[in-house]
């Protein structure tokens, strides 16, 4: 069952600069219990089109497309309505969990809080269950934790006080932007693990931003990958990785470090240039620049998305495997 | 389960910041002293009808502009022969009273307009912002003067005069903390959460400005205090025979020549108070502000 689709979702920014396109036409579905990992470089619009789906943007963005979230669109619902979705159906969890919370409050509060306003519980209620929620994302003590401010917690910790914030209502979707990137590597470890439990006890689906192709290959079952604010290309992971078909997904492949990616000097690959600044994009494939295939027809047209392998789509005009073709 | 056990020093955290929060302070001599003297002052003022050796008003003609230590009157008296020290005890009521709830009044109006201002932005910020610039443009007493009817003067509308008059600063103050904190990222979470403005304002924005405001409350205090005493200097706070430091200061004048300590006691006490307030604000700055280590 699909819980959330996607269709044709643009953002763009009007800025002293001219007109930023931050996301162009990005559509995608996100089943009942998957993990959707949305993968790409910095400033690839992959933060910018979650944020965009919750009306968190400010209001120089200009979303267009649909968004259909349990029968409403929520692109243009009333803020009302949209007040109820958010954090009860569907969760965000935010990169920085040292930021996230506030420091005047006790965690225990801020996670009632959100019990509370979503679900009427009462405060003993809330606590009761604050506590229960912290024992699930795996804080010990969490019957001494509750009653902790942020400020005595570490990191790791105070991002699973965010989880188990956005898990207080059992959301049917959790948007988790970056969340292991502050953290240290076996931290990351931790709250992985953590989100896969989640997902297999309660059947959350999840979307999973990163930019780092092994959290991916480890969570995710399906993988976006973005260029310059659109899909280049989509496939389940085991298919993605073992066929990359779009030259920049072959090339970020490339520069995983992992045994035997070294080429013969010893080096890993790099992607030469640059991305390319959303103001002022290339007429043609906005990866031409950086591209060895390109050629006269990818510098001249925008290549669409098809499906080149069975649930394998990608927008390539030459499409393949190898970094260099022929 | 088994794990370290990190949080058994931390027993109760709130405790232990104030216990923290208690050493800083207290590392400060300056902010102690002034601690001291402004509550000094605030006691004198509630407890007036018992510490003042005299009523404000009663009149001893037998000893008119006595000079201190006689005649029983510690500080002397003045032309009427009332008792200089009970005048500046009975005094210090009008001073408090302005200083205190002038400040609260403007913090009352001004927090949340400058809230609004911040968190909302839109048109309604610059309309605002751009109205508190141009009423700081005029010095706070020109402010507080223009503020207070010179048809009904009273301690009354001299407080009211004072709040309207520190308004503006405040406005700026909630506005910039506003600002700032619409940004973090625990109003973002909040927002993603599904709270409603209401909740952000009240749990998110209010209670993160609070130590700013009252530091700025300390700084209001006293210059609502000088505040007081200029008004009622000028005939437009309280009206004699009520005793302010203000009008003692006024009443003193034919006399400066003869008996210029009538005017140098309450100048004194006017000096002392607002001085104390602002030590006591100093103080608190410096141990609320976060970046402060020691």
């Amino acid at each position: 069952m699909t819980v959330l689709a996607v269709e044709d979702l643009s953002v763009r920014f009007d800025t002293d600069d001219g007109v930023v396109h931050a996301v162009d036409r990005l559509s995608f579905g996100l089943e009942q219990g998957e993990v959707l990992g949305i993968v790409g470089e910095s400033g690839c619009g992959k933060s910018v089109s979650v944020m965009s789906l919750l009306r968190l943007l400010p209001p120089t963005a200009h979303v267009d497309g649909r968004a259909e979230f349990d029968g409403v669109d929520l692109l243009s619902v009333p803020t009302s309505r949209l007040q109820r979705i958010r954090g009860r159906e569907i969760a965000l969890v935010f990169q920085e969990p040292m930021t996230s919370l506030n420091p005047v409050f006790k965690v225990g509060n801020q996670v009632g809080e959100v019990l509370r306003r979503h679900l009427g519980l009462d405060r003993r209620a809330a606590r009761a269950r604050t506590i229960e929620l912290l024992d699930l994302v795996r804080i010990p003590a969490p019957e001494r934790r509750v009653d902790e401010y942020p400020h005595q917690l570490s990191g790791g910790m105070r991002q699973r006080v965010m989880i188990a914030m956005a898990l207080a209502c059992d959301p049917k979707v959790l948007i988790a932007d970056e969340p292991t990137t502050a953290l240290d590597v076996t931290i990351q470890a931790g709250i992985l693990d953590l989100m896969r439990d989640i997902r297999e006890r309660l059947g959350t689906a999840i979307v999973l931003i990163t930019h780092n192709l092994g959290v991916v290959a480890d969570i995710a079952d399906r993988v976006i990958v973005m260029y310059a604010g659109r899909k280049v290309e989509e496939a389940p992971v085991h298919e993605l990785y073992a066929h990359p078909q779009h030259p920049y997904t072959v090339g970020l492949l490339g520069a995983v470090p992992r045994p035997g990616a070294a080429d013969e000097q010893g080096r890993l690959r790099e992607i030469p240039g640059r991305v390319p600044s959303l103001a002022e994009l290339p007429i043609g494939c906005a990866f031409a620049p950086r591209c060895p295939r390109a050629d006269e027809l990818t510098r001249s047209r925008s290549p669409e998305l098809s499906e080149i392998r069975p649930q394998h789509f990608v927008a390539c005009f030459h499409p393949g495997p190898e970094w260099q073709e022929r | 389960m088994s794990y370290v056990d990190t949080t058994a020093i931390a027993i109760n955290p709130r405790a232990r910041r104030r216990r923290l929060l208690r050493k800083r302070f207290l590392r400060r001599p300056l902010a102690v002293v002034g601690l001291v003297v402004a509550a000094a002052f605030i006691t004198a003022a509630i407890l007036a009808p018992v510490v003042a050796p005299y009523s404000a008003s009663a009149t001893d003609f037998n000893a008119t502009l006595a000079p201190p230590f006689t005649h029983g009157h510690l500080l002397g008296t003045d032309e009427l022969g009332r008792d200089q020290l009970s005048r500046i005890i009975w005094g210090s009521r009008a001073s408090i009273q302005a200083g205190v709830f002038s400040t609260l009044l403007a913090i009352a109006v001004a927090v949340p307009i400058g809230i609004i201002a911040g968190y909302y932005r839109g048109w309604i910020d610059p309309v605002i912002a751009r109205l508190t610039d141009v009423l700081l443009a005029f010095p706070f007493l020109v402010l507080a003067v223009g503020g207070s009817p010179p048809s009904c003067p009273s301690l009354t509308n001299a407080t009211l005069a004072l709040g309207i008059g520190a308004v503006p600063g405040l406005i700026r103050i909630a506005r910039g903390e506003a600002l700032a904190l619409r940004e973090e990222d625990f109003v973002r979470a909040a927002v993603a959460n599904g709270a409603r403005d209401a909740s952000i304002l009240a749990r998110h924005v209010l209670p993160n400005m609070l130590s700013t405001l009252i530091v700025q409350a300390t700084v209001t205090i006293p210059a609502a205090i000088i505040g007081e005493a200029v008004l009622s200097f000028l005939g437009l706070g309280v009206q004699p025979p009520t005793p302010s430091w203000g009008v003692m200061l006024s009443d003193a004048q034919s006399y400066v020549s003869q008996a210029p300590r009538l005017a140098i006691f309450p100048g004194i006490a006017i000096f002392l108070c607002s001085l104390s307030f602002n030590l006591l604000g100093d103080g608190l700055r410096d141990v609320l502000d976060p970046r402060t280590t020691r």
